[in-house]
């Protein structure tokens, strides 16, 4: 305990992290002093600066390597943790680009003007006519971007679970608050929330059980005592199961993924879109830091275990996503199928070599932190595109009403047809690089017969990507696609929309670059 | 005391907690069920920080329950403004969201 009050913290290297929090924390301080009529702006405006200094900060620490574990053993910083730092911070300010846009609805965003009000209440009428806004959008945002950093590089249950509810109580807030269809939204956020708390109280208590058994919260600890007292025990396995159902919930794996399609659905689709990339992104950092690093000793016990729950995942996710007659719902199954994907590279667990068959391999890190960076681009573009699909002002996200809407927008069309092939993993896009690292790392790691699965789900996946394009192309307007538009937005969603496009071709084209920073940035401390 | 007795009541609650959140309909009352279980976490983590001999059991129990506070407040925020609009509570009745 001395140990802990002795600790001086590094600042210097939790300095993206603090300055995420002081930003969120200023956030709430606008919400009570300034007027409403400018808060939007000055939100937005510290928003923005907060993520370009974090950005900085974490752009810093990797080019000096200033590598350690900080604040008393709670939170490591390594390559893993600032790539995905660097990740989250682009992606958040992405979503916040397209939850600010206001052009697609006549002036106002996509957000409930008054959350405390009964839907089709005269209090929500009035709360329309007067154009409230909750303007709380931002500094959650950014407390759920703080809570996700911090869970990508705790090292310690304890700072896991903490960093755990950090990130998903702003998001269960988040998901309540869509403009229209509310029911629909409050549901989400319900379901989201007692599921979401199920599967942390789950997780709380497999970390209790490991420090039963190893004595420590720190992951290296654990996984030293586990080396030296062997981990033949009943209160290790359920320990270690527990951590693992809390962890695999948040990335979405079946059979705890049941919340991923109704979440996606109600969700305003800006937040949809942070949750789909940021939340899989922290979550795939945390569980590989946790089973790599703490329960590294135990591969042969959960490689198999992952390798089942992948193909489970993976079918389950496409074959249901066939069958999906709502894009946004779609997207979700698309998720799931995703989640199997990384997790086949997760079950393979290898470290970088250049001695192998293939030449210099990236290892199951950093192929997954690749596979992250491409298919958060084609999430955000893609979601991006699904706000801009109007019918009577409100989005219109099923599929009949998108019957060719392609040949009428045929820009919208062949941005929608490139997210979806790197969504598939077609050559010449950033997903099938991704998807080809991945594939190599679980190959490397021994297990072929789980890639030919792997490679056989994605075919049935990319049947389901090719059906939305058949219907955008091919299907002739029908009584439901009547009166649906595609929008023109403002500058803030076509720069998402830019981005998205140009980072999804350059990881297709000219991959080497990132591939070679995540090789690099793959390393775990302590592990 | 024989330590493992706490650990044994510890696991009842966390399983009580798990079939209250499982079989009972009230969104409150499965919410309920939720704070069960951290606090069955909370037995166990105390326990097991007597039989370790060291701390970070009883500093996590300290970080628990501040979680768990601010978790009821979200938690009743979404579960008042659902039973504001619908009139209730009922997890059944939260259905309008399938296939």
């Amino acid at each position: 305990m001395l140990t802990l009050l002795e600790t001086n913290l590094d600042w210097g290297a939790l300095a993206p992290l603090i300055v995420v929090f002081v930003g969120a924390c200023l956030g709430v301080v606008v919400e009570g002093v300034l007027r409403r009529s400018i808060r939007d702006e000055a939100q937005l405006i510290i928003a923005g600066l907060t993520l370009v200094l974090a950005f900085g900060f974490t752009v810093q620490l990797w080019r000096g390597r200033e590598f350690g574990v900080e604040a008393g053993g709670s939170v490591s910083v390594d390559g893993p943790a600032l790539f995905t730092w660097g990740a989250l911070i682009i992606f958040t300010i992405l979503a916040l680009l397209l939850a600010s846009e206001r052009k697609l609805n006549q002036g106002q965003t996509d957000f409930v003007p008054m959350a405390a009000s009964v839907p089709g209440s005269p209090l929500e009428a009035r709360a329309t006519a007067l154009r409230l806004e909750h303007t709380e959008v931002y500094p959650l945002v950014l407390f759920a971007t703080f809570g996700m950093m911090l869970f990508a590089a705790s090292n310690d249950l304890i700072t896991m679970f903490v960093a755990l509810e950090i990130f998903s109580l702003p998001l269960y807030l988040l998901c309540g608050l869509a403009r229209r269809r509310r029911l629909l939204s409050q549901e989400a956020a319900l379901k989201y929330f007692l599921l979401g708390s199920l599967s942390s109280a789950f997780f709380l208590y497999g970390a209790a059980l490991v420090y039963g058994y190893t004595g420590s919260f720190e992951l290296n600890r654990v996984d030293a005592m586990i080396g030296s007292a062997g981990a033949s025990s009943l209160l290790l396995a359920a320990g270690m199961g527990l951590v693992g159902v809390g962890l695999l919930f948040k990335v979405g794996v079946v059979p705890f993924h049941s919340w991923t399609p109704d979440v996606y659905m109600g969700s305003p689709t800006p937040i949809t879109a942070f949750m789909a990339i940021a939340t899989k992104m922290a979550a795939v950092a945390a569980l590989m830091r946790v089973f790599y690093v703490g329960f590294g000793s135990m591969e042969w016990d959960w490689q198999p275990l992952f390798a089942v729950l992948a193909v489970l995942t993976m079918l389950v996710g496409s074959v249901i996503a066939l069958t999906q007659s709502d894009i946004k719902r779609l997207f979700a199954y698309s998720a799931i199928a995703h989640a199997g994907f990384l997790l086949v590279a997760v079950a393979g667990a290898v470290t970088p070599t250049s001695s192998s068959a293939f030449g210099a391999l990236t290892g199951s890190v950093g192929s997954i932190q690749f596979y992250l960076a491409a298919y958060g681009l084609a999430t955000m573009g893609a979601f991006a595109l699904v706000t801009m699909v109007r019918k009577a002002g409100g989005e219109s996200t099923s599929l009949a009403s998108w019957s060719g809407i392609g040949r009428r927008h045929p820009v919208f069309g062949a941005l929608m047809v490139l997210f979806l092939l790197s969504f598939a993993g077609i050559p010449l896009t950033g997903g099938f690089i991704g998807k080809l690292l991945v594939f190599l790392a679980a190959w490397a790691g021994g297990y072929g017969w789980l890639v030919l699965v792997a490679v056989l789900m994605s075919l049935v996946a990319a049947f389901f990507y090719l059906r939305v394009i058949v219907v955008m192309f091919f299907r002739e307007p029908n009584e439901h696609s009547e009166g649906v538009t595609v929008e023109k937005p403002s500058w803030m969603t076509w720069t998402v929309i830019v981005v998205a496009a140009v980072g999804t071709l350059v990881l297709g084209l000219w991959s080497g670059p990132l591939a070679e920073l995540a090789i690099r940035a793959s390393a775990f401390l302590g592990s | 005391m024989n330590p493992n007795y706490y650990l044994v009541l510890s696991v009842i609650l966390f399983t009580i907690g798990v079939l209250g959140f499982l079989l009972r309909r009230n969104a409150i009352v499965a919410f309920m069920s939720i704070e069960l279980m951290l606090n069955a976490t909370n037995l166990a983590m105390v326990n097991f920080s007597h039989v370790h001999g060291n701390l970070d059991g009883q500093v996590g129990t300290l970080m628990v329950m501040v979680v768990a506070a601010a978790e009821v407040v979200v938690g009743l925020a979404i579960i008042v403004t659902i039973f504001r609009t619908r009139r209730s509570a009922s997890v059944d009745d939260a259905n309008l969201l399938k296939y």
